[in-house]
């Protein structure tokens, strides 16, 4: 994919001294179906990791793992360094306050404006924003991020697709999260619309200097904007590498995701 | 082996019954712990209040109306076969304020404000709407289930009042038109058979039929299954089991009052 901007960060220009998510040995079962086998991840400060998988690998659970939406049977999940699953409900939101999600389906309110949306988050976390912050002008530069300062009065049922995926990723600025977790960015859009989502994602990396993950099995996707990938087959990491390296293996699991 | 079937699949079900109604007891239990606990979503509370109250006074006013007006004309003709007319506005108003006037228009609620809560709830869901909230770091029990229960505990009562009193005023149209009594004589005779202990009794079982409205629906939307077919089952259970739930709790306050009326 031809997205225009710069995306060439080799792997080794990441500071791997600092990792912000660890996961280790993560398992998770539902009934019978073993989702999670083991899963390991490690996430730098201020890389792009892809998890790429099949439908129904077990991204969303992961990722919905990591920050406590959903528990794991057992393994270990740490964020900054906290054990996601020891954490008391206050200090798990006050860490959450640092990590941005951005939904597979956007997951807008609907009974609220765009304004309403973006400003949600910030009812709770004074603490964070300080005693100085305008909300007015972070909702007005956080839409300004994605290009949409038009549509701050709109209702999410008067925005398109895309326009709300803009929006549910200006909602995850608010609180300037260091980490973003992206489920899924570019699903059930059309082409030209899910190049505009990726040159947004590289932009917000660059200009909030965060940490991303993303799950998708949109390989151009995984290509435009990745530093490292890993492929989750049977619950388990099954190969880490850069793009290139991944894409180069001769193992026909390997070559199904990368070959047109 | 057919009765073992029956038996087998009788406990099945009596099993999902009682579990059931237990995880409705602990999410009420959740309810109570997190209602006194801040930080209170006041501003909710009162959009809620509103939504819930205020926008449903027309179908409660228009039921109660027409529920006043066809009980007195049902009832009419055979008081007066009997000569006794006059008894129309102290039966009219016994038998509305203590026991039709509530269970008619919490009955209507039910199937207004319950299933507009499970429906709701259950789309949140299903659209990650309630996982955005909890991992934005606001407690989504909290801003929407606390603020809906709190909402219909508190405005069913007064819906039922006056529901009562627009159900009553629909009852002396139809004295009016067929007899000639005059409204300070209708409510003077209505008001001297009514006591105390017909309104409180039925005010406060108004309490517990909005509670159980707001509590059924918000735990059917809250945990709904997946897909349309998952909101749909939220939206049309809540209806059924509020319902059910409704004639349970007036047949124990009718219970409970008649222990304090023998008193």
């Amino acid at each position: 994919m031809e997205t225009g901007v710069d995306t060439d960060i080799a792997f080794s220009q990441i500071n791997t001294d600092n990792s912000v998510i660890e996961v280790r040995n993560l398992y998770k079962n539902f009934g019978g179906n073993k989702v999670l086998n083991g899963f390991e991840l490690t996430l730098y400060e201020g890389e792009t990791l892809v998890v790429v998988g099949k439908s129904g690998a077990g991204k969303t659970v992961m990722i919905k793992c990591l920050v406590g939406l959903m528990a794991g049977d057992s393994g270990s999940v740490k964020v900054f360094g906290k054990e996601i699953q020891s954490l008391e409900q206050d200090d798990l939101d006050e860490l959450r306050t640092d990590i941005g999600f951005l939904f597979q389906g956007s997951a807008l309110y609907d009974s609220m404006t765009v304004r309403e949306n973006l400003e949600f988050p910030m009812r709770r976390h004074f603490k964070k924003l300080g005693n100085d912050y305008n909300p007015n002008e972070r909702v007005l530069e956080a839409l300004e991020s994605v290009g949409l300062v038009h549509a701050v009065d709109l209702m999410p049922s008067e925005l398109s697709g895309g326009m709300k995926r803009r929006i549910a990723l200006a909602r995850t600025l608010m609180l300037k999260p260091k980490i973003i977790l992206y489920d899924e960015p570019t699903s059930g859009l059309d082409p030209i619309t899910a190049k505009e989502i990726i040159l947004l994602m590289m932009n917000i990396q660059k200009k909030y200097n965060t940490s991303s993950l993303v799950i998708t099995h949109d390989m151009d996707c995984a290509r435009a904007i990745s530093n490292r990938v890993i492929i989750l087959i049977d619950g388990i990491n099954y190969a880490e590498g850069t793009y290139k390296e991944l894409s180069q293996s001769k193992d026909p699991k390997l070559q199904a995701f990368f070959k047109k | 082996m057919k009765d073992m079937f029956k038996s087998f699949s009788f406990g099945i079900r009596l099993k999902k019954f009682l579990t059931n109604t237990g995880d409705v007891a602990l999410f009420a239990g959740r309810f109570f712990n997190e209602a006194f606990k801040p930080p209170f979503e006041f501003n909710e509370l009162i959009k809620q209040s509103y939504l819930i109250g205020y926008k449903s006074l027309p179908l409660v006013g228009i039921t109660g109306f027409i529920m006043g007006l066809v009980f007195t004309l049902q009832s009419r003709p055979t008081l007066v076969e009997f000569g006794a007319e006059s008894w129309m506005p102290s039966m009219v108003g016994i038998s509305i304020v203590r026991e039709i006037g509530p269970v008619i228009t919490a009955l209507i609620c039910a199937g207004k404000i319950g299933s507009g809560i499970g429906a709701e709830l259950g789309s949140m869901r299903v659209t990650e709407q309630i996982d955005a909230m909890e991992v934005s770091g606001t407690n989504p029990f909290k801003f929407l289930v606390v603020t809906r229960i709190i909402a219909t505990t508190l405005t069913l009562p007064v819906l039922v009042i006056l529901g009562d009193a627009i159900g009553l005023y629909g009852s002396y149209l139809v004295e009016n038109i067929k007899g000639s009594v005059s409204f300070r004589l209708y409510f003077n005779v209505m008001f001297e058979s009514l006591n105390y202990s017909d309104l409180m009794p039925a005010t406060i079982k108004s309490f517990f039929f909005g509670f159980a409205i707001g509590l059924v629906g918000c735990y059917k939307g809250y945990y709904s299954g997946t897909g349309t077919v998952g909101v749909g089952q939220a939206s049309n259970s809540a209806v059924v089991v509020t319902s059910m739930l409704l004639f349970f709790i007036d047949f124990i306050a009718v219970l409970v009052a008649d222990i304090f009326y023998d008193l």
